[in-house]
């Protein structure tokens, strides 16, 4: 029975995963940058929400707004920021991303302050009974399951079946084809950004339902998210999705039969045991790079 | 003489001696506040220097130095809340070698990494290490953490210093000294290894690892020995800093101390361990300053404390956007242009 | 319909075109020659804005275009088929036409994804697969169709023959003379092999080094003797 209620809460985290990993890969696809500052940016839209919810606002309002002002961040983020970024040394992107971090860090704690606040849940936080056994599958994570499905869904239709997706694969795929073929490159960039910035707000919402955000509730997710990601060979949104469920139910193993504290723990041995194994992910058919 | 300052490694340690002699002085000088504040800088630029040699050299990035800081630093709490008494020397010898042995395994995973992979494994390293400080509560001290004894000064280091400056010592005057020492003997030796034929392997790894493999060079063991190198140094850095702060608990080492550590040497310039030396010194003194600004302009304590990662952080994006040769690089740069067309 | 005037482009210290005045007529196909490292490809990359002009001008269609960005030239009716992988892999064969349609320009009767298929049926055929499934002449004849699904007024080729068997060369040769002849297309032809692009052009421009060297009717550069044996090695 523990078992089974530890894979259940393992499959709804699996899910908030998946989308936070799924934002990394569309970005790492496009620009070729792990975007380490998702994480604050996701916890920099909760807030907002937060703030709105407070303030009397409806939930629902709150939520799309954290999403639109997540839209409106991840665009900002790459028009302003990241386009300048010189990507002949790998190392300069990834500080650039790890400034921004502790950058909206500090933000956060100036202005929504850096103590722990509860964030209400859309939906009940009790699990679903049948006879006088309990499982651990709460209308809110069942919410929380359903609407991932439905954003990758959506996604998925997105890219491979209207032309802006399509020009944005191009785009992702051979800039410079993409330019001769008349896409506005800079545009779909940007437009990248924005839309996984929506996605992982989307999973920072989802993981402070009914739980506690802090300017570092986040921290971790990146962590996690971006072993899924790396777990799915960090260039196929599909594996990002797989990564991320595996990610969920192995991580609740760990919390719930070893400790919770060994969680980071397991992860890392997670991502190095598979990079050392498959360089390319799980379900990578070429063999990456030796040197 | 002439022929003695003629090699670069007796020049420098005859010039290392000078420093030390000179700094004894100058942190007798000091307040205890200041001299709290030579030790902390002294800590950070040894860490920064050996993160120097491993991103800047070797092309290896880690985010994850805080987290070597902590092993370090919770060795010396544990051996020192075991053995008050134990010789400093032996109680940072084994810090090191025991953050070196961690850094080895997690080395040879490094090693096999590369660009963004690396950059997530380090990064998990940097959450795992506090995370696992928390869950073994009884050995590690759990979230409050290990209080790290007060040690007086060895008598015999103590008659030494009162036979240079006529003063007796402080413990905070004593440990800002051994900081100092530990300073300019670490960079001592990573500006002799970064020039030696193995410094000069790890900068062919860097620039061209197909070419190096080619020319005979071993990549992993290569990147292995820098790795363990540069924990090394992070091992020394925290067990001072345990010693300093007199705790060492996992809010010291979090994911921020790490990516701290990872600014101040991009400030200073990838490569240089001047420019690390002045990355530590801009990190230890600009809280400070700006928060004392952020006071002053009527922010609460709580906010003012947020502003100096505000600061960092931009300062951070701004080098890496518009000057990403660091400020030290950007600078000797330009000077050597300046020269190029004067010439 | 394209004119150059004094264009100069380096790469850092390289100068890889310098002081290049070269005119493309309308309804014509002008051939550019030259020996490896001549500056063909810059010659068409500095037309087409992936790589910017350090100096002089650029004049597509009676409009300064030298400063545009490449999706504006496309827009603006230029149709750029670059020097070998011009195909984007990851897509599949369809996926990569339609997104030559996506960058249309009005000015012509557009171009359906079927006219391409009747020139050149393997594309039909394999239009589920991915792109990098496919052979080179086979990629040769996806990004020309794909070009000229973008309805362009001027179709700047790179060495379209390149690695392809002499059939296929002279087929795809003969849909660009068909083009050309029923449509008015323009075409700039970058070759390698300048004696067949100088059996298809109407107007050969030779360059050395970066420098126009030479620039008249294909027949009278065909039949320079000269000039073959400095630039044109045959
Ligand atoms: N990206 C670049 N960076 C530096 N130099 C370059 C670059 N691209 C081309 N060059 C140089 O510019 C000159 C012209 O190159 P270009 O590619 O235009 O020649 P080409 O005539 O197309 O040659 P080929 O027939 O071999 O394709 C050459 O000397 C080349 O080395
Ligand atoms: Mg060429």
């Amino acid at each position: 029975m523990q078992l089974i209620n530890t894979i259940l809460g393992g499959l709804s985290l699996g899910m908030v995963y998946a989308a936070f990993a799924l934002a990394l890969v569309l970005i790492w696809q496009s620009t070729r940058i792990v975007n380490f500052a998702q994480a604050p940016m996701a916890m920099v839209t909760t807030f907002i929400a937060l703030t709105l919810i407070e303030s009397g606002m409806n939930y629902w309002v709150a939520f799309v707004a954290a999403l639109v002002a997540g839209f409106v961040l991840g665009a900002l983020v790459e028009r302003l920021i990241i386009r300048y970024v010189d990507h002949d040394n790998h190392i300069n992107p990834v500080i650039l991303t790890l400034g921004l971090f502790i950058v909206l860090h500090a933000v956060a704690a100036v202005i929504f302050g850096s103590n722990f606040q509860s964030f209400p849940a859309p939906f009940g936080l009790t699990g679903f009974s049948v006879g006088d056994t309990t499982f651990n599958l709460t209308p809110t994570s069942v919410f929380t399951i359903l609407i991932v499905i439905a954003v990758m869904a959506l996604l998925r239709l997105l890219f491979l079946k209207t032309d802006l997706g399509l020009t944005m694969r191009a785009a992702a795929f051979n800039q410079e084809v993409a330019r001769i073929l008349g896409v506005r490159v800079n545009r779909t960039l940007t437009l990248g950004w924005a839309l996984a910035s929506v996605v992982g707000s989307l999973s920072g919402l989802l993981i402070a339902a009914g739980g506690l955000v802090h300017p570092s509730y986040m921290d971790g997710v990146v962590v996690y998210g971006f072993v899924a990601a790396v777990l799915g060979g960090l260039d196929s949104p599909a594996g990002a999705v797989v990564g991320g469920l595996l990610m969920g139910v192995t991580l609740s193993l760990v919390s719930g039969y070893l400790g919770s504290g060994l969680v980071p723990l397991a992860a890392l041995i997670v991502l190095v045991v598979v990079l050392l194994v498959r360089p390319g992910g799980l379900f990578s058919t070429s063999t990456e790079r030796t040197v | 003489m002439s022929a003695l300052l003629s090699s670069p490694i007796l020049r420098r340690t005859l010039l290392a001696l000078v420093l030390f002699v000179v700094s004894v002085f100058a942190i007798d000088l000091l307040s205890g506040f200041r001299q709290g504040q030579v030790a902390s800088i002294a800590y950070l630029a040894i860490a920064a220097g050996g993160l120097t040699v491993l991103t800047g050299i070797n092309g290896q990035l880690s985010l994850g130095h805080g987290a070597f800081m902590a092993v370090g630093a919770y060795t010396t709490a544990l051996l020192l809340g075991r053995w008050e008494n134990m010789p400093l020397l032996l109680l940072l010898l084994i810090s090191i070698v025991v953050t070196m042995a961690v850094g080895a395994a997690v080395g040879v995973a490094a090693a096999r990494l590369h660009g963004p992979y690396i950059a997530g494994a380090t990064l998990a390293l940097a959450i795992a290490v506090p995370a696992l400080a928390i869950h073994f509560k009884d050995t590690l001290g759990g979230e409050p953490g290990l209080r790290v004894p007060t040690r007086d000064v060895p008598p015999l280091a103590d008659d030494a210093l009162f036979f240079l400056t006529g003063t007796d010592t402080g413990t905070m005057q004593w440990l800002a000294t051994v900081s100092v020492a530990c300073l300019i003997v670490t960079f001592l030796l990573l500006r002799n290894l970064s020039e030696s034929r193995v410094g000069r392997r790890w900068r062919a790894v860097r620039d061209d690892p197909v070419a190096a493999q080619l020319a005979g060079i071993d990549l992993g063991r290569s990147r292995v020995l820098c790795f363990v190198v540069s924990t090394a140094t992070a091992g020394l850095a925290g067990s001072l800093m345990a010693m300093i702060t007199r705790i060492a608990a996992p809010s010291g080492f979090n994911l921020v101390l790490s990516l701290t550590l990872l600014m101040a040497v991009v400030l200073g310039g990838l490569g240089t361990l001047t420019g690390a030396l002045i990355g530590a010194v801009l990190l230890s003194l600009l809280p400070t300053f700006v928060t004392n600004f952020g006071s002053g302009m009527g922010l609460s304590d709580l906010q003012a404390a947020e502003l100096a990662p505000l600061v960092l952080g931009l300062t951070t994006m701004a080098v890496v956007l518009l000057a990403p040769a660091g400020l030290v690089g950007s600078l000797l740069r330009w000077r050597q242009q300046a020269r190029l067309s004067r010439s | 319909m394209l004119e150059l005037d004094g264009v100069t482009s380096r790469y850092g210290p390289v100068t890889a075109l310098q002081d290049v005045d070269l005119v493309a007529e309308a309804g014509r196909i002008t051939a550019v020659l030259g020996a490896n490292g001549a500056g063909k490809t810059t010659l068409l990359r500095t037309i087409s804005g992936l790589h910017r002009a350090d100096a002089g001008t650029i004049r597509f269609d009676g409009r300064d275009i030298t400063r545009l960005s490449t999706d504006q030239m496309t827009r603006a009716g230029m149709a750029h088929v670059p020097e070998g992988r011009g195909v984007i892999t990851e897509l599949t064969v369809k996926e990569n036409l339609r997104l030559g349609a996506l960058g249309r320009s009005t000015h012509r009767d557009a171009v359906s994804i079927d006219d391409v298929v009747d020139l050149f049926p393997i594309l039909g055929d394999r239009s589920n697969a991915l792109a990098h499934t496919l052979s080179g002449g086979e990629r040769q004849m996806l990004v020309i169709g794909r070009a000229l699904l973008a309805t362009p007024k001027m179709l700047l080729l790179d060495e379209p023959s390149l690695g392809l068997a002499p059939r296929i060369v002279s087929q795809i040769f003969g849909v660009i003379r068909q083009l050309v002849h029923e449509q008015g297309l323009t075409v700039l032809l970058v070759e390698q092999n300048a004696r067949s692009a100088l059996s298809i052009a109407d107007v050969g421009v030779v360059l050395g080094l970066g420098k126009v060297v030479a620039q008249d009717d294909a027949a009278i550069l065909a039949a320079d003797e000269n000039l073959r044996h400095a630039y044109l090695g045959y």
